[in-house]
């Protein structure tokens, strides 16, 4: 067991999401980081599915009531163990009673802490992944007990091939592809929204990203129709939203641009103010 | 009846396949003998459909090596789909209380449109709705069929906390919010009925193509059916009506 000594701003529980409930309206979810939080598993030999500590922002603060092996991936926030500064992208041992703790965050917005065997949380229409109307809690608070697996504390051989791309943390360019409403925008606008720099407005969390500023748009609303994380929105104001992970599973304003699965990574890891720029594939 | 359907490539793992944008029975029909057809063949681990209104989204779990060959896998799907019977629809009595302890817009609503409050609940109670598909929140139906005397474009200044179970009217739509959510629409009743339940299997007991009726119940009848659904002892089947 883990007992959680303090949360931070907002920290969750995640696995890869929730597969198999969208025709029921069930958001996907899963890692914000995608990338991030599957590096972590692997570097403690999960299973990328294994559940995991999503921190936004700030971290938490753990006290492990028993030894494991854990990994910390993703934004760095100057994670210490028993006060001492520990590594990140590589599996560290920690013993009975050791504190984790984390400072300053210096760059990205998401970090990941895998534990062996993984956080063995309630298991909600097949995902751990915390949201609120699904799973009890809905984010994880101080005083919790995070269970964890009873897998022996095996050493794991040094992961020296693992290699973490961690430049994708400063990236700022989002690659999209065309929404289905794109071709209806004007070559003017089209060429606004590929060309632009945007920037994250404070309006950011789990379920979209708003940026700035807004593009001039007068298309109508469409019928509802499924959207996904990644996919852009055009509202009638003019406002750029990007869906991300918890997003609902259906909408109404036109989908403009759709974020590849790694630019949905990247933009995971950015927070208000960060400047971005919008590349088309084509 | 066969459309004229689009394909193009959503992401790295969905297809999008558009109907003509309308809002109707024939397209909902195709819409879900569709869906239908494709989640039986695929593996159910390795692929799941979205639906809406006029489109449906094929997303895989994982990136489509091809997606041309998927599109043309896809296409030749739909052209075989025509020995498919009909999606089996059920139809549900959906109680709600329009009381005006949970109508609060009810008196407000019955001025605007110059209609008795028992008009309008009469009105709202005896259409019998299509459920076209569930999104927006987890088990939030997407029901046509709103008698056109009771359109209403959506308030103003939407209401920061609309109670699970309330029961609106917003443009040309009714629904029931399946929790408590901000929104917009005039509420004009509560329905003790619990539309989704995370622990349950499946968690939404209505699934799109199937039909519901609102049924007025008195307070202490409400007050009755949330008992029952609080300590789990409320069996949905009473709630199917068989023609």
């Amino acid at each position: 067991m883990i007992k959680v000594l303090k949360a931070g701003f907002y920290s969750t529980i995640q696995d890869q999401g929730r597969f198999g409930y969208l025709s029921y309206g069930v958001p996907l979810s899963g890692a914000m980081d995608a990338y991030s939080s599957q590096f972590a598993n692997a570097l403690v030999g999960n299973a990328k599915n294994a559940g995991i500590i999503e921190m936004t922002m700030t971290g938490v603060d753990l006290l492990f009531l028993k030894a494991t092996t854990i990994a910390i991936t993703g934004a760095n926030m100057r994670p210490k163990l028993n006060g001492k500064p520990v590594v990140m992208f590589k599996s560290i041992i920690v013993n009975v009673n050791d504190m984790l703790t984390f400072g300053k965050l210096t760059n990205g917005f998401r970090t990941y802490l895998a534990v062996k065997g993984g956080v063995l949380s309630e298991m909600v229409l097949g995902s751990r992944s915390m949201l609120k109307g699904i799973t009890d809690n809905f984010r994880i608070q101080k005083g919790d007990y995070l269970e964890m697996s009873n897998a022996s504390n095996v050493i794991i051989p040094k992961n020296a091939k693992l290699k973490f791309d961690n430049l994708y943390l400063d990236e700022d360019t989002l690659e999209v592809m065309k929404g289905p409403e794109f071709d209806k925008l004007t070559t003017y606008q089209q060429n606004m929204l590929v060309s632009s720099t945007f920037q994250v407005s404070k309006y950011n969390n789990r379920m979209a990203y708003q940026l700035e500023p807004l593009v001039h748009n007068d298309l109508e609303s469409i019928l509802t129709s499924p959207v996904l994380p990644g996919t852009v929105q055009l509202t009638p104001s003019g406002q750029l939203i990007v869906l991300m992970r918890d997003c609902q599973t259906t909408g109404g304003y036109p989908r403009v641009l759709q974020l590849t699965e790694k630019s949905i990574n990247i933009l995971s890891q950015k927070t208000t103010g960060n400047y971005l720029n919008i590349r088309l594939n084509d | 009846m066969s459309f004229q359907l689009r394909y193009s490539q959503y992401n790295e793992r969905s297809i999008l396949i558009e109907w003509p944008a309308d809002i109707n029975e024939n397209i909902l029909q195709d819409v879900l003998v569709f869906k239908e057809v494709i989640e039986n063949n695929y593996p159910k681990q390795s692929v799941e459909v979205i639906s809406s209104y006029s489109s449906i989204l094929v997303i895989c779990i994982i990136a489509i090596d091809n997606v041309n060959d998927r599109i043309l896998d896809l296409k030749k799907l739909y052209s075989i789909q025509r020995d498919v019977k009909k999606t089996n629809s059920k139809t549900f009595r959906i109680p709600v209380c329009y009381d005006e302890e949970f109508a609060m817009d009810l008196d407000d609503f019955s001025k605007v449109k110059n209609l008795s409050k028992d008009t309008v609940v009469r009105l709202h109670s005896e259409t019998i709705y299509t459920v076209y598909f569930i999104g927006f929140l987890p088990g939030f139906l997407y029901l046509g069929g709103l008698n056109s005397t009771l359109h209403l474009d959506r308030k103003i200044t939407p209401n920061l906390k609309v109670k699970k179970g309330a029961v609106g009217i917003g443009g040309q739509q009714t629904g029931i919010y399946p929790q408590d959510s901000p929104g917009g629409w005039h509420i004009i009743g509560n329905s003790p009925i619990d539309l989704f339940n995370p622990k349950q299997h499946p968690p939404c007991f209505i699934k799109a193509g199937d039909h519901i009726k609102f049924d007025p119940i008195s307070k202490s009848e409400y007050q009755n059916i949330k008992s029952e659904v609080n300590n789990l002892n409320f069996d949905f089947k009473t709630l199917e009506l068989h023609d």
